[in-house]
């Protein structure tokens, strides 16, 4: 049995985590859902070792400990899997699986063929087959994902702890993972998979803690669960699941015109068009070509012929500035490095891409002008800071993608795309953000979803093309919207 | 039971080395073919035996900041620890009146004096966390200053009997045509032997494999219970200790003890190692590319009169190699990412 028993943790004066109980047998794949902040990652770290708590007992097996160091943890079979997998890419399969072994053994020499024997060996036990000498970065995600899981074998793991593991994979790619994390189960592995996905919670899951604010409030076999009941003990509030889509005014004119955009290697043929206020939902598998769609839309990928017209004018897109003149707004679906500038403040943030609109004679900037248009947008798209000076970096995931958000409605563009706008958001702000995007719709905004969470889809889209190897497939009106429709379209 | 199919395996033995390797070869052939045409004395022997010469200190250097290229650091400060140790110790010789013929003695006594000085540096990365630009920009001005300031500024024209007179142990010497003697120098030896030792240490060593998960990703070094810090030490200690006896045997070849020397050589070192193949980034980089970008370099360095171009022009070409290779490393990053989302699409 592996678990805790009222454990409470604090930092400075917030509880991080208070009188949490949860237990794992041998054998059992149990799921830790709850909300960024929830205290999902602290319990990790009081599990692993690296954080002690400050009341409470972690068992391990048949020891009951107040307190472990990172080393016992390892010793007694607990491996967690980092979201970022924690893999050296220049060193291969082999040496990235086998290279811990090594450093626990104290070893000076290193035995090349040892290596790839103990990898071959930790690989076996997962059922995969991987190019041991291949470098980890010339690798597919779901790859290294792999690497991990079968470094972790190599330790000895029977407490195996999996941090939002289906974040960066395609569904069948999700599909073998569960294929591998089952057959651990069937090797005795007591897995924790920690997650906010509810699809895949329900679909591997035997049993669930959930965490709120620190506080468990609902545990039990998967079962008992819909989920709705999940949603609503992650949130603490009724979470309603019904569409969101406004209605279209029937007039409504064409404000984004697509016509046989192609580009070498990445689509093909690509037609199509948005009205104003319409939300037209974009989905395909990781590598079928939407976000590259999406990107050359925004003059990030090149566009090898096709046009693109918006509000009736023709515009060439051969970079981003072109398309902010054009009136397009772009929402990357990798917020970190392509949506914000983490280590400045929110405000200047916020203003990034409007900042022109705010110069004043002799091109000095309006400061004050400014301060308001960002108090309005903070309070408007409820950003949780108490301070428009602190970096983007202080906020959490959702709240990130807000100011993201912000810092393009601030240019109040007439197109508005986003690239998987909640990857990475707790289940309160994708409302949020959801119910954010779908007013702007009703302002006038032509709005373009480009997402593989199908249910995000279903909720706000009015229409829904799906892409195949960077072609246009089949297109979904209103009325046939729906998540198994959507399913079916993808894996066809 | 197979989930995942295997990528592309790879096939057959690898009997050519990187394309880097294969390119710096071509450069200098061709490059040599083009001297030679100009100018015909340069089909000779000696002209092998000088290069090597020339180029053998510079190995040296190279293939100690080969290691910190590797960790992702950078190390500017190590010709200035050469030469301080070089220098020092032969004022220290010389001082306690060890006008040996011992070769021992200055070996151990500049290797101690860099490792000393790169302890400095060490304690600055490892133990504070500097930057290691901005850790050796300063340690480097320091040295200097110390040396010039407390040690010397004078030039010892009369060195150590033992190191004077390894400055003309030649391994072989062969007759020329025009009469005079083609010198290959001994130390090519041990270099080589030296060479191979720090390609075993970098491939088959705990440390060598820390030394490349570094300049990978540091922070998964850490959580794979890799002793970061410690190895990050080692790291600019064993490259104080290189650099002293590179220092040393520097003098010893110049048969002189000058205290203004080796300074600002950090340049065409530094470009020979990344032209050599070693990223700028960290994390690649061998031994083999390393010594073979350092032969490119002093080929260039000491045939551009031959081929008409002024001295002058020496740093600016060094520069310039510095900068192609960097370039040429950003093209074939470019290309590995695009190889890597290729396999991405072809999995999905």
């Amino acid at each position: 049995m592996f678990g805790t028993e009222g454990i409470s943790k604090a930092f400075g004066g917030a509880k991080a985590l208070s009188n949490v109980s949860f237990q794992v047998s041998p054998g059992d794949i149990h799921c830790l859902a709850g909300e960024n902040g929830s205290g999902k990652s602290t319990l990790i770290k009081i599990m692993s070792g690296v954080e002690t708590p400050d009341k409470g007992t972690i068992i391990l097996g048949d020891e009951r400990l107040t307190s472990l160091t990172p080393r016992d943890a390892v010793a007694k079979g607990v491996q967690v899997i980092f979201q970022d997998f924690s893999l050296i890419p220049n060193l291969t399969v082999a040496e990235n699986i086998a290279l811990s072994t090594a450093v626990l053994e104290k070893k000076k020499l290193i035995n090349p063929s040892k290596n790839r024997e103990i990898a071959a060996r930790a690989l076996e036990l997962i059922g995969v087959d991987l190019d041991l000498d291949a470098t980890v970065r010339s690798i597919p995600v779901s790859s290294k994902q792999l690497v991990a899981i079968a470094r972790a074998m190599t330790q000895g793991v029977k407490l195996l702890f999996m941090d939002e593991a289906t974040t960066a994979l395609t569904r069948k790619e999700i599909d073998h993972l569960f294929g591998v994390v089952r057959n651990l189960r069937d090797q005795g592995v007591a897995t924790v998979f920690v997650s906010h996905k509810l699809d895949e919670v329900q679909e591997i899951a035997e049993s669930i803690t959930i965490l709120r604010n620190g506080e468990v409030t609902a545990e039990g076999p998967i079962e008992n669960f819909d989920r709705k009941a999940i949603a609503e003990a992650m949130t603490g509030q009724e979470v309603s699941e019904v569409r969101l889509t406004p209605e279209l005014p029937g007039d409504a004119p064409t404000v984004l015109e697509v016509e046989a955009l192609s580009s070498t290697g990445r689509f093909k043929n690509v037609s199509f068009s948005v009205k104003a206020g319409e939300i037209l939902g974009i989905t395909g598998l990781l590598g079928s070509g939407r976000s590259e769609i999406a990107e050359a839309l925004f003059g990030m990928a090149p566009i090898e012929s096709g046009t693109v017209t918006v509000n009736g004018r023709a515009v060439k897109l051969s970079g981003p500035r072109d398309a902010v003149e054009a009136g397009i707004g772009y929402v990357p679906q990798d917020r970190l490095s392509q949506g914000l500038f983490l280590n400045q403040s929110i405000r200047k943030n916020v203003m990034a891409s409007a900042i022109e609109r705010f110069l004043g004679r002799g091109g000095f900037v309006k400061g004050k002008d400014i301060s308001e248009t960002v108090s309005n947008w903070i309070s408007d798209l409820k950003i949780k800071t108490d301070n428009p000076e602190n970096a983007a970096t202080s906020l959490s995931g959702g709240n990130q993608q807000r100011v993201v958000l912000a810092k393009w409605l601030a240019m109040s563009p007439s197109v508005l795309i986003l690239n998987g706008p909640t990857v990475g958001v707790d289940i309160g702000s994708k409302k949020e953000i959801l119910e954010i995007i779908r007013d702007k719709a009703l302002e006038g905004m032509a709005v373009v979803i480009v997402s593989d969470d199908i249910p995000e889809i279903v909720q706000i889209a009015h229409r829904v093309v799906v892409v195949h190897q960077g072609k246009l497939g089949a297109e979904l009106s209103e009325a046939d919207i729906s998540e198994s429709r959507l399913y079916e379209e993808l894996a066809a | 039971m197979s989930y995942i199919t295997p990528l592309e395996k790879r096939k057959g033995l690898k009997l050519w080395g990187s394309p880097n390797e294969i390119f710096l070869i071509v450069a200098i052939v061709v490059l040599s073919l083009i001297i030679g045409l100009n100018n015909s004395v340069f089909f000779s022997i000696a002209t092998p035996f000088d290069l090597l010469r020339s180029s053998l200190i510079e190995i040296l250097f190279a293939l100690g900041l080969l290691i910190v290229l590797i960790s992702g650091g950078i190390d500017i400060s190590f010709p200035i620890i050469g030469i301080f140790a070089g220098y020092t110790t032969v004022v220290v010789m010389l001082g306690l009146g060890l006008d040996t013929y011992s070769l021992w003695i200055p070996l151990v006594l500049a290797a101690i004096i860099g490792a000393a000085l790169g302890t400095i540096n060490a304690l600055l990365i490892a133990g504070f966390g500097l930057p290691t630009l901005i850790a050796t920009l300063g340690t480097a001005g320091m040295f200097r200053g110390f040396l010039l300031s407390y040690i010397g500024s004078v030039y010892i024209a009369n060195i150590p009997l033992g190191l004077d007179q390894f400055s003309t142990a030649d391994l072989l010497s062969v007759e020329t045509g025009q009469g005079t003697l083609a010198r290959l120098h001994v130390l090519v030896i041990p270099i080589l032997i030296l060479a191979i030792a720090i390609a075993w240490l970098l491939r088959r060593t705990m440390f060598g494999r820390t030394v490349f998960a570094l300049g990978g990703s540091e922070e998964s070094a850490r959580r794979m219970g890799m002793n970061v810090r410690w190895t990050k030490a080692r790291i600019y200690m064993l490259v104080g200790a290189i650099s002293g006896v590179a220092g040393i045997l520097y003098v010893s070849l110049q048969r002189k003890a000058d205290p203004y020397d080796l300074y600002g050589t950090e340049l065409e070192i530094i470009a020979a190692v990344v032209l050599g193949g070693a990223s700028i980034m960290g994390g690649y980089g061998t031994v083999t590319g390393t010594i073979l970008g350092v032969l490119l370099i002093n080929l260039i360095k000491d045939n551009l009169i031959l081929l008409g171009i002024p001295g002058s022009w020496q740093r600016a070409a060094i520069g310039l190699m510095l900068l192609i290779g960097v370039v040429g490393q950003a093209i074939s990053d470019k290309r590995r990412a695009k190889q890597a989302t290729v396999i991405e699409e072809d999995a999905s």
